[in-house]
């Protein structure tokens, strides 16, 4: 591949955040590498979600499900068998989960690939109905996770969950993530591939004339969705150190999806900005959740609040932004270049 | 079936798309009845007649969105009956629609591109990958979508929107797409709608071309007989879902029946 000047700015600004985020431990305090890491970690959910809902059209609600899935899948693999055999008091973990231990990335991996197997199981039968039913079975389908996880005591440990998962998800390690992520997407999104389903998205009936496969396109595309998904719940356990069922409710999905909406459909780097930007404000929401004093009047702390706050500013997105941040359109280098060049003729006009 | 016989249109058995006694019911009505074509390789044929006289669903039928009750049709010697549009596409017909169907916010070659997917070889897995030969083909989709945009004028409009164009390049926009399939048979759904005289005009003249230089077989719609006479060399005139008349455009023009139940007066008129 030559390397042209787009490419070489992409690269060289990799590797120079990279090198600035080696060294955050001297310039950020630990609440602000949470956060930062939360920001990689959600902008990997927003990116999958991107590939099925934005790119491909398919209104999926069972995000929570595949982070779950990747959740428990690497928190199995990387948590010690010693630390497994006192955790699991309702019932024993049963072989081979017992003994199993694997490195990081390993785990990673398998949580993504568990989730995009469980995707095609998922996709397969619902797809063949039609996407009008998608929503809802994936929903049905996230909750049906959350059940079993619940039931599957020997495995899961029930509804206990599984405490004192390794932090292995450092900054960097989430860092390389989200970029492994954005590049597969990338190239996947803006090669004829991405063409294809944009098409699908569009226009099914069209991309069937052009002699596209619309199912199983549909359904490529919603297992590499739910693949990254699982990527962005294995690092989301270790990052957290502590799952339990509970976590992967229908509200988790909707975070991600709000990602997904106020970035811009059918935009990666529409994404990285909505999951910057809302996972910022979500945490400085937190305030509203905490008793408050107004001098004259005092507000006890209502759980839940910073949602409703935040299905508001989803509601206004909607109504008076539909197409979110970027919209359609990606944050490109010439675009970047073109923005500084009209600035430059503003100001010397 | 009723009493029908089998007209013999020129060169039966060469036939590239031959449909043999179709009817399509929906429901209580029959959109297509007992209808029977043969489309010689290398034709320019139309299927004429008024709205909702079951054009638009033979091509339907053809392309495999619907499965006909009744008949056979075969493509090339194979029967595609029952096959779905995406593998009747692949065997190497095309077609436009009536009503333009583009993605609107792509690009003019993104959705000639789209295009070119069916023809390609490398799987999408070796786009992550980034593997050489994956960039290589891409570029050579690339180029070949430049080049039938070229084909179709829209060389200075590559990169704005489909949903930008007017309407006449929408519809040559659809064109360049459906031959980026590399078609044998391309099926065009009243491609000259919307458009004025001097427009239709051009477009037919076009077709007339791209059939000899793309080596096509080419079946179209048209609902205004002025604009299918000058370029087609065989015609199927359909009401009722059924067929009344068929033959070359002076056969057609001069039959009482179509002149009657759909050419109206004027047509008359302006024969004498
Ligand atoms: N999917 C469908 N379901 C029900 N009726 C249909 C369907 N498609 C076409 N028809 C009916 O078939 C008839 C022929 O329609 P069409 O093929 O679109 O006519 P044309 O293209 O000649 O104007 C119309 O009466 C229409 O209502
Ligand atoms: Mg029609």
């Amino acid at each position: 591949m030559r390397l042209d000047r787009n490419t070489f700015l992409s690269i060289a600004t990799m590797v120079i955040f990279g090198l600035v985020l080696w060294q955050a431990e001297t310039f950020l305090g630990d609440y602000q590498i949470y956060i930062a890491k939360l920001i990689f970690i959600n902008i990997i959910l927003a990116l999958s979600l991107n590939l099925i809902y934005g790119f491909t059209g398919l209104f999926s609600l069972g995000h929570a499900g595949f982070i779950a899935i990747g959740a428990y899948v690497s928190a199995l693999c990387i948590l010690p068998p010693a630390q497994k055999e006192i955790m699991w008091i309702l019932e024993p973990i049963i072989w081979p989960f017992s003994d199993l231990l694997t490195p990081f990335w390993v785990s990673v991996l398998g949580g993504g690939l568990f989730a995009g197997v469980f995707a095609i199981f998922i996709a397969v039968p619902v797809l063949r109905l039609g996407d009008d039913y998608l929503g809802m079975a994936t929903l049905a389908f996230a909750e049906i996770i959350r059940v079993l996880i619940v039931n599957a005591t020997p495995i899961t440990n029930g509804s206990l969950g599984i405490k004192g998962i390794p932090g292995h998800a450092t900054l960097l390690v989430c860092y390389g993530w989200a970029l492994f992520t954005l590049i597969v997407l990338a190239r996947l999104c803006y090669s004829n591939f991405g063409n294809v389903l944009r098409c699908i998205r569009d226009n099914e009936i069209a991309a069937s004339v052009m002699g596209i496969n619309v199912f199983w396109n549909k359904v490529l595309s919603f297992c590499i969705g739910a693949f990254f998904a699982g990527i962005g719940g294995a690092l989301l356990g270790s990052h957290l150190s502590t799952i339990d069922p509970k976590m992967f409710n229908f509200l988790l999905t909707f975070n991600v999806l709000m990602f997904v909406v106020a970035g811009g459909l059918g935009s990666l780097t529409g994404s990285i900005l909505g999951a910057t930007v809302i996972t910022i404000l979500l945490e400085w929401l937190r305030f509203l959740e905490e008793p408050m004093d107004l001098g004259f009047i005092e507000i006890p702390g209502i759980p839940g609040m910073r949602m409703v706050v935040f299905s508001v500013v989803l509601l206004v997105i909607i109504l008076k932004r539909r197409e979110g941040i970027m919209g359609t359109r990606e944050l490109t280098w010439n675009r970047i270049f073109a923005f500084f060049r009209r600035l430059e003729r503003r100001e010397k006009a | 079936m009723s009493g029908f016989v089998l007209p013999t249109p020129p060169d039966y058995a060469g036939a590239l798309l031959l449909a043999r006694n179709v009817t399509m019911r929906f429901g209580g009505v029959t959109a297509v009845s007992d209808l029977s074509l043969a489309l010689p390789a290398g034709a320019i044929a139309g299927i004429i007649g008024p709205n909702g006289a079951g054009k638009t669903t033979v091509f339907n039928v053809l392309s495999g969105f619907y499965t006909p009750q009744e008949g056979e049709i075969t493509f090339d010697g194979a029967s595609i009956r029952g096959k779905e549009p995406n593998d009747i596409c692949r065997l190497g017909m095309a077609r436009t629609f009536q009503n333009i169907r583009l993605s609107p916010q792509m690009t003019v070659l993104e959705n000639i591109m789209v295009g070119c997917h069916v023809r390609r070889h490398c799987p999408w897995w070796m786009a992550p990958l980034g593997l050489p030969r994956f960039y290589r083909e891409e570029e050579e989709l690339r180029e070949k979508g430049r080049r039938l945009a070229e084909r179709v004028h829209l060389s200075e409009q590559l990169d704005e929107t489909a949903g930008s164009l007017p309407y006449g390049a929408q519809r040559r926009l659809e064109i360049a797409r459906a031959l980026a399939t590399e078609p044998r048979l391309l099926l065009l759904d009243e491609p000259a709608a919307g458009m004025n005289p001097q427009e239709s005009l051009e477009l037919m003249h076009f077709i007339g071309h791209i059939r000899d230089e793309f080596a096509l077989t080419i079946l179209l719609i048209e609902h205004d007989m002025k604009v299918v006479m000058g370029v087609c060399e065989y015609i199927w005139v359909m009401e009722y879902g059924a067929l009344i008349a068929e033959g070359t455009p002076d056969v057609v023009r001069n039959d009482p029946l179509v002149i009657r139940a759909y050419l109206g007066e004027d047509v008359v008129v302006q024969n004498a």
